[in-house]
């Protein structure tokens, strides 16, 4: 069930003996369904995962957006671009994350960079479908008033165009990121770290699971939250559900 | 990149391409690992548990998300569920699952179902609300008892976006699967999550496989949400320009 110690990192090299030492109550020692006075004892060992976690998902999704939006402004006035770029970005959503860490293992190596390639890879569909969506939501009138006005190609889009999409571009965000969260966990298997870390260590151990798992959950939603007061920010005349 | 390198990658590849092909001794010694046999073999059990897990997932997730759409009832509960089942981190999912239940098929195809049930209930819910109210209404002018409705009006009509939902589900089933192993099902997964036996070429093997059988897999959900996507609709998408 273990793999291999020099697959593993370190957390998980030390093993679930590492987890029990500290604590010698019966609660460890029968895996009770949760120990609380472990979990407070030991909470600070959930730290750095929980840092490590952030590292890989706020650059996957950062870097995954500017490539998207790259692509998005690209095929805006090109619509012919549009299905290749799906299609090409569904087949990086559709490979599982997990393989895609090892098929880049020989060509990266272990760590952070191979899982956030990975990630990466996974979020552009989601950001890209949600960018081109919301500019071709545009109501075709406030494009209208905008040339009225006398605007280049370039004001409409950066004036006009972009401001109203907005919400769906934070939609899309929004699932990306939140998705992400959840699949960086995956990143043990790189040797990325991340909250998957001391899940791997020791997935027998409840509490240890459920600390660890809690707080990835806790994370996508505090992501999602701050997104959204991003949104409310930058487009306080609508607000959108992510589709 | 220096050709040594590229040379080393190459290496990397074929090595692992051949494991798939060609059985041999595993790293821990005794035990002949790889080949076709090993690879169709532990295909099955993926295919197996996803197969079980994506049809539990259904059977759960279609009925519901059919009546509470047909009834226009529980809109927030069914957004939330799609919501949230983004937000479940799958290897902590798995291993909540091994630390509280225990390992076995049984367990890890609950595991999986849990993936799969929220996109297929938002997909469905949303599928059927959205389908053209006129048509629905022509329907029940025409005397349609309300299961006829939903069963011969809404269901065919929102049978694309359905399907939406069940290839989103099936990806990451099966992507999900992969990590089977921890829960004692000996999916493709074991080829990279027991690397101590089957070598780095195994693990690049492993991760071959998986990625093929997700695309494979997505190819041909997206010929049968072709297929279930009725000829109306389609001659309507075509006739409205994009």
């Amino acid at each position: 069930m273990t793999a291999a110690a020099h697959l593993t990192p370190i957390l998980a090299q030390l093993g679930p003996e590492f987890f029990k030492e500290r604590s010698d109550t019966g609660c460890v020692q029968e895996n009770g369904a949760f120990c609380f006075s472990w979990a407070a004892d030991n909470f600070d060992r959930y730290v750095t995962p929980t840092l490590e976690h952030v590292m890989l998902v706020v650059p996957s999704v950062v870097i995954g957006f500017a490539i998207a939006f790259g692509l998005a402004l690209l095929s805006h006035r090109r619509r012919w671009l549009v299905p290749p770029i799906t299609g090409a970005t569904g087949v990086l959503y559709t490979v599982p994350s997990i393989a895609f860490f090892f098929l880049l293992l020989p060509i990266t190596g272990r760590g952070t960079d191979t899982a956030i390639i990975a990630l990466t890879a996974y979020t552009l569909q989601i950001i890209y479908r949600n960018i081109v969506a919301g500019l071709a939501n545009v109501p075709p009138a406030a494009r209208d008033s905008g040339r009225g006005m006398g605007m280049t190609d370039r004001q409409l889009l950066w004036r006009v165009e972009l401001p109203l999409a907005v919400p769906e571009i934070i939609a899309g965000l929004r699932i990306a990121t939140v998705s992400t969260v959840a699949l960086a966990t995956l990143a043990v298997f790189a040797g990325a770290g991340g909250l998957g870390d001391p899940i791997y260590a020791d997935i027998t151990f409840k509490t240890n699971v459920v600390i660890a798992g809690g707080l990835a959950v806790l994370l996508a939603i505090a992501f999602d939250g701050i997104l959204i007061v991003t949104q409310r920010l930058l487009s306080p005349w609508r607000t959108v559900r992510p589709v | 990149m220096s050709p040594f390198v590229l040379a080393s990658i190459f290496d990397s590849f074929s090595g692992a391409i051949d494991f798939i092909f060609h059985q041999r001794e595993a790293a821990t010694g005794g035990l002949q690992v790889g080949g076709l046999d090993q690879v169709w073999e532990l295909t099955k059990e993926h295919l197996k548990l996803s197969g079980l897990a994506l049809g539990a997932g259904l059977a759960l997730a279609l009925p519901v998300g059919l009546v509470l759409g047909h009834r226009g009832r529980g809109e927030g509960l069914a957004i939330a569920i799609g919501n949230a089942g983004r937000a479940i981190p799958e290897l902590a999912l798995i291993a909540f699952v091994v630390a509280y239940l225990g390992v076995g098929l049984l367990n890890a195809t609950f595991a999986l179902m849990v993936l799969a049930v929220p996109p297929i209930l938002t997909n469905t819910f949303v599928a059927i609300r959205q389908v053209d109210r006129d048509a629905v209404e022509a329907a029940r002018g025409m005397g349609m008892r309300e299961s006829e409705v939903l069963l011969k009006v809404e269901l065919p009509l929102g049978a694309p976006t359905i399907m939406t939902g069940v290839r989103t589900a099936a990806i990451n089933v099966i992507a999900t699967a992969t990590i089977a192993p921890l829960v004692g099902v000996v999916t493709l997964g074991d080829f990279i999550i027991n690397r101590n036996v089957y070598g780095d070429e195994g693990v690049l093997a492993g991760a071959i496989c998986v990625a093929l059988l997700v695309l494979i897999v997505e190819l041909l959900l997206a010929g049968v949400q072709r297929l279930v996507t009725p000829r109306g609709l389609k001659l309507q998408r075509a006739a409205v320009p994009a």
